[in-house]
């Protein structure tokens, strides 16, 4: 208390401001999982746990809800779209960081911030009107030519290709998290101090040696925590998925096929659910959502703070 | 202290003028489909006397729970609400307007309006069983067209919708297998085919997929040039959609004041009625007798003056005995 009581009051006053702020963090949490559970309660007790998570069965007439479908619709598109978006997000900020010309540097930095601000509506009907026919006319027969009578790499290609469908989503989905690992990734590669970098330039190391055993090793953490940030948007992303997924509430094999998110679910169902028990499954699956995202989020955030111990060893 | 008196003063009299003020929006929401007609109603009604109607298309769904909570003046909804209902929520229940869901497909070589389907083949269309368009079914019923081989797609709505209510309720009242694999409603469990984001959505997968087929309303239809077929409708005859078989459905349903005019007006027993026709309803809380008047001032004057609107915007205005019929039942309820 002697120490405290010594301080300034406007330090004081600021330590309780801030400590206000990041407690209201924890408030709204707890606020969001309370009204979760309750809403969902009716659901709950209806389906109970085990059977709500493996039913693939989604039938508003008959009321029977099951989030098997959503919850893979989900996790295969936020995979999907990783797969796609984690190395060209690194591609560009090693280019941007290391080999482009310094007049370049400003206008792709921009254009990335620019990237993360288009409002995710504005994807969702380009991707329903540009991206999704160039889709279903060139890249999925494409795709299938290609692939066609290879054996476990064929069934992904499956069916007509539409352009509504897994692969367009998490094209889509993969666009709009760039940004958050291409710009985290840049500024930790930025990071890296030059002098380390220059040394390793004087034993005779080229660029990419330099990259490879320098750069990418230094920055390490500062790439997850991005990949961390763009797997969060992933899960979460609604209006660009809604426009071309197709909200099928089946679980199929191929990519080629329409599926649904959890988020394009809620978003497509909550306006017209009109009776408690689907009101009540909507907010289930909400709660799902939310469970996941705090999974997966503890669990890199456990990688995290393992890989940080092992560094500052 | 006087100061203090004054401004408190000057601000009650402030607040109670902004409360007048209040009392001049009507607010509603509900079905999007009737949204266009309602707004465009609502500029002209507000240039005339002042008033202004605030309506959310949120969807039927939305407008029954909002209304049932009474946070609205009135809810709009697609899918009437039978009397059971009403008289447990205590609401009352008028028609508004009448529009028609209309079945399109992708076809090459084939006009609008050339196809002829009945509910038979369009249920097993949509449930699968039919997967082709040359089909004997199918082409029993158009025997002077050629039809395409390639697979049919079905096309849904993938957000709940009062289209889809329509739709359905037309499938199961026409075809007992759709209503024992499916069922009716505003969001159903479709067992074939991709979803589409609202009209907007169907049309545009229906317009871009060789083969396919969806349904929509009227002017979606139109405005995309959509081949829409012919349905045989209950009196057996094959009937184009448009103005003239929507209001002969209109016509020719039975609506009932009794009943707050609980009425599908699929299947309708007229000659020349479009079989998926469906009126959209306005929601009141029984007890709120003062805004209600304001409410059906507003739907009065629109049945008055907004024919020509609505059929600008493809919409069927309602026929005038109905409007008698409605106006008979909002004076029995004291609200004129």
């Amino acid at each position: 208390m002697a120490a405290i009581s010594k301080k300034n009051p406007v330090d004081l006053i600021f330590s309780f401001v801030t400590a206000i702020a990041s407690f209201s963090v924890i408030i709204f949490i707890l606020g969001i999982l309370y009204v979760l559970v309750s809403e969902s309660s009716l659901a709950i007790s209806r389906f109970g746990i085990i059977k709500f998570l493996t039913s693939t069965d989604w039938n508003p007439v008959t009321e029977s809800f099951g989030a098997l479908t959503n919850i893979y619709g989900t996790i295969v598109t936020t995979f999907l779209s990783l797969l796609i978006a984690i190395p060209v997000a690194i591609g560009i900020a090693i280019f941007v960081t290391e080999i482009s010309p310094n007049f370049l540097k400003t206008p792709i930095g921009i254009a990335i911030e620019l990237l993360a601000a288009i409002p995710s509506i504005i994807y969702g009907m380009w991707g329903l009107f540009t991206l999704s026919p160039i889709m279903s006319n060139y890249v999925e027969p494409f795709l299938k030519k290609i692939t066609a009578g290879i054996p476990l790499v064929s069934v992904l290609f499956q069916g007509t290709p539409m352009g509504i469908d897994i692969l367009t989503a998490s094209i889509i989905l993969s666009i709009m998290i760039i940004p958050f690992t291409a710009s985290i990734s840049r500024d930790s590669f930025n990071l890296t101090p030059a002098v380390v970098k220059e040394s390793a330039y004087a034993l005779g190391a080229t660029k990419w040696e330099v990259v490879k055993n320098v750069v990418i090793p230094y920055s390490k953490l500062g790439v997850f925590g991005g990949i961390v940030l763009s797997l969060g948007r992933a899960l979460g992303e609604t209006m660009a998925v809604a426009f071309v997924l197709g909200n099928n509430h089946r679980i199929t094999t191929s990519l080629l096929d329409a599926a649904a998110t959890i988020t394009v679910t809620l978003a497509n169902e909550f306006a017209e659910a009109d009776n408690d028990v689907y009101l009540s499954a909507l907010f289930y699956l909400a709660l799902v959502l939310f469970v996941m995202s705090f999974i997966t989020l503890a669990i890199a955030k456990f990688f995290l703070l393992k890989a940080e111990r092992k560094y500052s060893r | 202290m006087k100061v203090l008196l004054r401004i408190a003063l000057v601000l009650a009299v402030m607040f109670s003028m902004t409360h007048v003020e209040a009392a001049e929006t009507l607010n509603g929401a509900g079905a999007t489909f009737p949204y266009p007609v309602y707004s465009a109603w609502a500029f002209d009604y507000n240039k005339i006397t002042g008033v202004q109607l605030n309506y959310q298309s949120i969807g039927s769904g939305g407008g029954v729970r909002q209304i049932t909570e009474r946070t609205v003046h009135f809810g709009a909804s697609d899918d009437p609400l039978k009397p059971e209902q009403l008289q447990k929520d205590r609401l009352l229940q008028f028609p508004a307007v009448i529009g028609g869901v209309v079945p399109v497909a992708n076809l090459d070589g084939i006009n609008p309006g050339q196809l002829k389907l009945d509910s038979d083949t369009l249920c097993k269309i949509f449930l699968g069983e039919i997967k082709t368009w040359d089909a004997a079914a199918v082409q029993k019923l158009n025997p002077g067209l050629k039809l395409p081989q390639g697979e049919i797609t079905v096309v849904y709505r993938s957000d709940g919708s009062g289209t889809t209510a329509i739709f359905t309720h037309y499938l199961a009242e026409a075809c007992p297998d759709w209503k024992n694999k499916v069922g009716e409603g505003k969001a159903v469990k479709f067992p074939i085919g991709i979803g589409g984001k609202g009209n907007e959505g169907v049309a545009n997968y229906v317009k871009r997929t060789r083969n396919a087929v969806g349904y929509v309303e009227f002017a979606y239809a139109k405005q995309n040039k959509l081949d829409y077929a012919q349905l045989k409708n209950k009196a057996g005859n094959f009937v184009e959609p448009g103005f003239a078989s929507f209001e002969d459905a209109a016509e020719t349903g039975d609506f009932d004041a009794k009943k707050d005019f609980h009425l599908w007006l699929t299947n309708a027993p007229g000659k020349g009625s479009w079989p998926i026709a469906g009126a959209t309803f306005i929601l009141l809380a029984k007890e709120k007798t003062d805004t209600n008047k304001n409410v059906v001032k507003f739907f009065d004057w629109a049945f008055k003056n907004g024919d020509n609107k609505a059929k600008e915007l493809v919409y069927v205005p309602l026929p005038k005995s109905l409007k008698e019929k409605i106006k008979a039942y909002w004076k029995a309820n004291g609200l004129q």
